[in-house]
């Protein structure tokens, strides 16, 4: 019989990459909007060519930006996502990328620093003791996925807004955006004031424990206010700015706001 | 001139027999293919994480891929949203739910459910429901509300905090969604089905008359 290898404690890393085939990135899906546009009932708009691929899409993506003015209106900064008892983290919680697990980064943390950019005043890299030794706070919250699932973790690190204040930054900027090191370069905007919110976390450890590799290691972005794409893992740069950068699903058509 | 007093006179007639006013017209064209949109556009999106051991055949869903799916659901939900509330506000001012839902009585229920069992229902007055079209679209109202506002809260469950908290939590808000679907395409199939039995219903919704 194969050996097994676990990447995450107790979880068969064969289930998790069926999970997370789910989510590959495919060029062809983009054609597809416009093709599933031509299906019966579209043929209900005459005059409005919506079966036309590039008006459909162009629908659609003003319709997305409006969306992402509505939800940037109604984001409370103090409105707090719900938090937890330990008893109800979800046991395992799910690993989910667009790549098998054994493709995941394999940093060395040794060698890592995070690389601060853009409109801050200092922009020194940050080794991982550097950034093991400011304040940490713990928070149990559910991570909801674009894809509908949803499961409750425990991230525990700093403040973002705590460390944007320590680099300071121009926390005017519209967004802070971040790359990873994912393989083909997962990058996502964070909208400012999602930046700033009480809850949006650097974070170095789940469930108590050095951030495991499937997990994102050595820091991930938690924002319990945004859906799980909008929390990128294997950070390796931060950069405060006032252009929209665009992002990995971002770009794909993913809602660009996605906020919850 | 006798032909145009007769003329008149048909044209009141015809006046007073209106059985779908152009507003209930509008509206329900507009929310089917609104509704039509989220179920497709809804399937999709279902398909990226069932909830149960199926999933909806490709042909049937709308959008190509998720990202794609949540673009036509998160653009059809205006529509379906302004309509819907349009619909709502309009039906309780102008005392038509009151008027064509009410009352609905469990023995006029079971009456009419009888009657339709033996195919002894008449269609002989479409201003006036029966028992069970009552009940049928006063229940679908009532679904239609819930799935709004479960979507709604699985839209923005911090932001709605208290829409998720209606349900219970996330998870149980998306099954709701999920089950208020289930319903209104069930409604949808018997609602077609008897549009097609009694013709003059489907050209009544079409040109009021």
């Amino acid at each position: 019989m194969a050996k097994r290898s676990f990447l995450i404690p107790g979880v068969d890393k064969r289930l998790l990459i069926k999970d997370s085939l789910k989510t590959m990135p495919d060029v062809t899906r983009r054609r597809f909007i416009a093709g599933g546009a031509s299906l019966g009932a579209l043929t209900l708009l005459t005059g409005c060519d919506v079966v036309d691929s590039s008006s459909a899409e162009t629908m659609l993506a003003k319709v997305s930006k409006f969306n992402d003015a509505v939800q940037a209106w109604m984001f409370n900064p103090d409105a707090l996502a719900p938090t937890f008892p330990e008893s109800a983290i979800t046991k395992p919680f799910p690993f989910n990328a667009y790549y098998d697990l054994d493709d995941a980064p394999d940093i060395d943390g040794a060698d890592w620093k995070l690389e601060v950019r853009g409109l801050v005043d200092n922009k020194k890299s940050w080794t991982l003791d550097e950034l093991y030794k400011l304040p940490q706070v713990t928070q149990i919250t559910r991570h909801i996925c674009v894809e509908g699932w949803s499961a409750i973790g425990s991230w525990t690190g700093t403040p973002l807004r705590d460390f944007l204040r320590l680099i300071g930054a121009d926390t005017r900027a519209k967004y802070v955006w971040f790359q990873c090191a994912d393989k083909d370069g997962y990058n996502s905007p964070l909208d400012m004031r999602s930046a700033l919110h009480p809850q949006t976390q650097m974070t170095f450890k789940y469930a108590s424990e050095i951030l495991p590799r499937a997990y994102g290691f050595p820091m991930k972005i938690r924002v319990p206010t945004k859906l799980g794409f909008k929390n990128p893992k294997y950070v390796v740069s931060m950069e405060v700015t006032n252009d929209y950068k665009g992002g990995y699903w971002e770009d794909q058509g993913y809602n660009s706001f996605s906020g919850s | 001139m006798a032909s145009l007093t007769v003329t008149d006179a048909h044209v009141r007639v015809t006046k007073a027999k209106v059985i779908q006013p152009a507003w209930v017209r509008i509206m329900h064209w507009v929310n089917a293919l609104a509704m039509i949109l989220m179920i497709l556009s809804g399937w999709q999106i279902y398909n990226a994480s069932p909830l149960f051991g199926f999933s909806f055949p490709r042909e049937y869903t709308l959008g190509g891929w998720l990202g794609g799916g949540l673009l036509w659901h998160f653009a059809a939900m205006w529509l379906l949203m302004i309509n819907g509330l349009a619909y709502l506000v309009t039906g309780f001012v102008t005392g038509r739910f009151r008027r064509k839902l009410l009352p609905i009585t469990p023995s006029g229920v079971l009456h009419d459910v009888r009657a339709v069992l033996t195919f002894k229902l008449g269609h002989d007055d479409l201003t006036v429901y029966n028992y069970v079209q009552r009940l049928l679209y006063a229940g679908i109202i009532v679904v239609g509300v819930l799935i709004v506002l479960s979507g709604l809260g699985m839209w923005k469950p911090v932001q709605l905090y208290y829409l998720v908290m209606l349900f219970g939590d996330y998870p149980t808000a998306r099954y709701v969604h999920f089950f208020c679907m289930a319903a209104i395409c069930a409604f949808l199939v018997i609602h077609v089905l008897l549009a097609l039995l009694v013709p003059k219903s489907l050209r009544a919704m079409i040109i009021g008359r």
